[in-house]
């Protein structure tokens, strides 16, 4: 009891610290935050303003790779990595004890953003890990015919929402497991596990304003379904997944998914509006540019765009002050274009021009305002200097011309 | 007493969140750390960017590469009585280390004789620019596109035979 209100006194204590606040990035005001150069050893509480402007730091559009932490989140996990170090599966002593509360409140708040019972959810390092605990299960099935279904919630490229209800659907009544990796989905669109009739799903921390290096992997338990550990060792998780389960990180999802179900229709409303501002921006003011992937079933903060006949790596080079990200083989390590956007068929040279966009919380509408105006910029710069934009402008199809090969 | 634990968790918190953007800044800067500064420069002052009259007879055009693997080069030199490169243009669907290579080419043809262009070498190219293992074939496409340009206007040197056609 004297724990708990002194816990909530330091909460409350460090919530109203403005060193804390004054560093949190204003909305609006990212389009160039200064860094600092190096601090002298000794810091100040006076000073607040930047002493000497070293380096800007490009936009951050690129949502879909990872996302910044939302103060609220740094909040809930601070008193955690400072004060209340305790192992959450300790049981003699108060350190355990508000550890174990703290994770089992977490549980929870995972729990209620998904429509589950807190019983099923297991945490783990990331959604990675608990694509591999889902499928792993497959081989620990009972019956040497029980099968798997697994599909993205959200595309990660393209944006594409996959019809999960009628999966889960048609899963259920053919009695196949169905797991989903909600990782670009969860807190972004409304899931309940038991409406699309989800047996196993995947959540990622960083993926949602939250810490990097956590995850939750939800596992049904009405019907059972069983899976199979990934590392053994103490038994934590219900046997599930053995390892101390870090106390600060799980705040942190937790926190996170809380926020993610207060602001869920909010961000959803705003980041449409944005999304819709982007894109007629640039249609209206450039020609041949394709958007890739579904755009009914499409979750708008993923916006994946093809320039014809600019080269998406040389658009990344352009606009170097907006962090972004492109399906084209330059960028990848192996040379090969998006397997994603050949998928779904695109033609090979738009899936060289192809740019994705990652409008998120904490994006403003000048960050989109500014990263449109230099995108017309540079494409049209880069159309300038491309051989296929002057064959086209001069009548020439390019369809009817023998390449050579290198 | 909590109060003075808060007022020391704030200033460490401060410290940590004053300090922690140091050296990473530094290199975040996009260009700075994934392109060379040369190969952003050919991009940001662009030279040769453009075409020569393709039906002329000083002018021989190469081009090279393909949409489908993400790189076309279109390289175009012109050239005088002497059999020395006046002039030359390039156009390029590519990345960065693309563009820079076949801007580079342009740069290095002109004043060359022909027979004297021919001896450019990608590795040549890929040195001037620092070009990383992973676009090394940027440069010899452009040593291609330098190749197929005199070829060209070889081709339309001897008599009665038609421009090299793009067929």
């Amino acid at each position: 009891m004297l724990l708990r209100t002194a816990w909530r006194r330091t909460a409350a204590a460090v919530r109203a610290a403005p060193g804390l606040r004054s560093e949190a990035p204003a909305r609006g005001l990212r389009l160039r935050v200064v860094d600092h150069a190096p601090q002298s050893a000794v810091p100040s509480d006076t000073a607040t303003a930047p002493e000497v402007e070293s380096v800007l730091r490009p936009l951050y559009m690129d949502v879909q790779a990872t996302t910044p932490l939302d103060p609220r989140v740094l909040d809930a996990m601070l008193p955690y990595l400072v004060n209340y170090y305790g192992n959450p599966h300790s049981r003699t002593h108060a350190y355990g004890w508000e550890s174990e509360a703290a994770m089992e409140r977490a549980r929870q708040q995972v729990a209620s953003l998904i429509g589950a019972d807190p019983r099923e959810i297991i945490f783990t390092s990331g959604a990675t890990e608990s694509n591999n605990i889902a499928i792993k299960e497959l081989e620990a099935a009972i019956q040497p015919d029980t099968s798997l279904v697994s599909v993205m919630t959200v595309n990660n490229e393209i944006g594409v929402k996959q019809p999960i209800a009628e999966i889960g659907q048609i899963c259920s009544s053919r009695r196949v497991y169905f797991h989903t990796d909600a990782a670009q989905a969860v807190g972004k669109i409304p899931l309940d596990v038991n409406d699309m009739k989800i047996d196993l799903m995947s959540i990622s921390g960083h993926k949602i304003y939250g810490p990097k290096g956590v995850g939750a992997i939800y596992i049904r338990r009405r019907p059972r379904v069983r899976v199979e550990a990934l590392q053994s060792g103490g038994g934590q998780e219900r046997g599930m997944r053995s390892g101390t389960v870090p106390t600060p990180l799980v705040v942190g999802l937790g926190a996170a998914c809380e926020v993610a179900q207060q602001e869920m229709e909010y961000d959803h409303k705003r980041i449409s509006k944005l999304a819709e501002r982007l894109t007629q921006k640039i249609m209206n003011s450039l020609p041949d540019v394709v958007m890739n992937g579904d755009p009914e079933h499409h979750y708008p903060g993923c916006i994946n765009l093809s320039f014809a006949y600019v080269e998406g790596e040389s658009l990344l080079m352009a606009l170097k002050d907006v962090a972004l990200s492109s399906g084209s083989a330059c960028t990848s390590a192996s040379l090969e274009p998006s397997y994603v956007l050949r998928a779904i068929g695109t033609d090979e040279d738009l899936a060289h021009s192809s740019i994705r966009f990652g409008i998120g919380r904490f994006t403003t509408e000048e960050e989109v305002d500014y990263t449109v105006e230099k995108c017309i910029h540079h494409v049209k710069r880069l159309r300038e200097m491309s051989p296929l934009w002057e064959m086209v402008q001069d009548g020439i199809d390019l369809k009817s011309i023998k390449w050579t090969q290198h | 007493m909590a109060a003075a634990g808060a007022g020391r968790l704030r200033r460490a918190a401060s410290a940590l969140l004053l300090r922690s953007p140091r050296l990473p800044a530094r290199e975040l800067s996009a260009p700075a750390r994934l392109y060379h500064k040369k190969v952003v420069d050919h991009y940001e002052n662009p030279r040769n960017v453009g075409s020569l009259d393709k039906t002329s007879k000083n002018v021989g055009t190469g081009l090279v590469g393909a949409p489908a693997c993400g790189d076309v080069m279109k390289l175009q030199i012109q050239v005088d009585e002497q059999g020395k490169i006046v002039d030359a243009r390039f156009k390029t669907f590519g990345c960065g280390s693309a563009i820079a290579s076949s801007s580079l080419a342009t740069e290095w043809v002109k004043g060359k004789t022909v027979e004297e262009a021919l001896t450019i070498k990608n590795t040549d190219i890929a040195k001037e620019l620092c070009l990383p293992p992973v676009k090394l074939h940027c440069s010899m496409l452009a040593e291609d596109a330098i190749k197929a340009a005199l070829a060209d206007y070889r081709l339309k040197q001897e008599p009665k035979k038609g421009e090299a056609e793009k067929k």
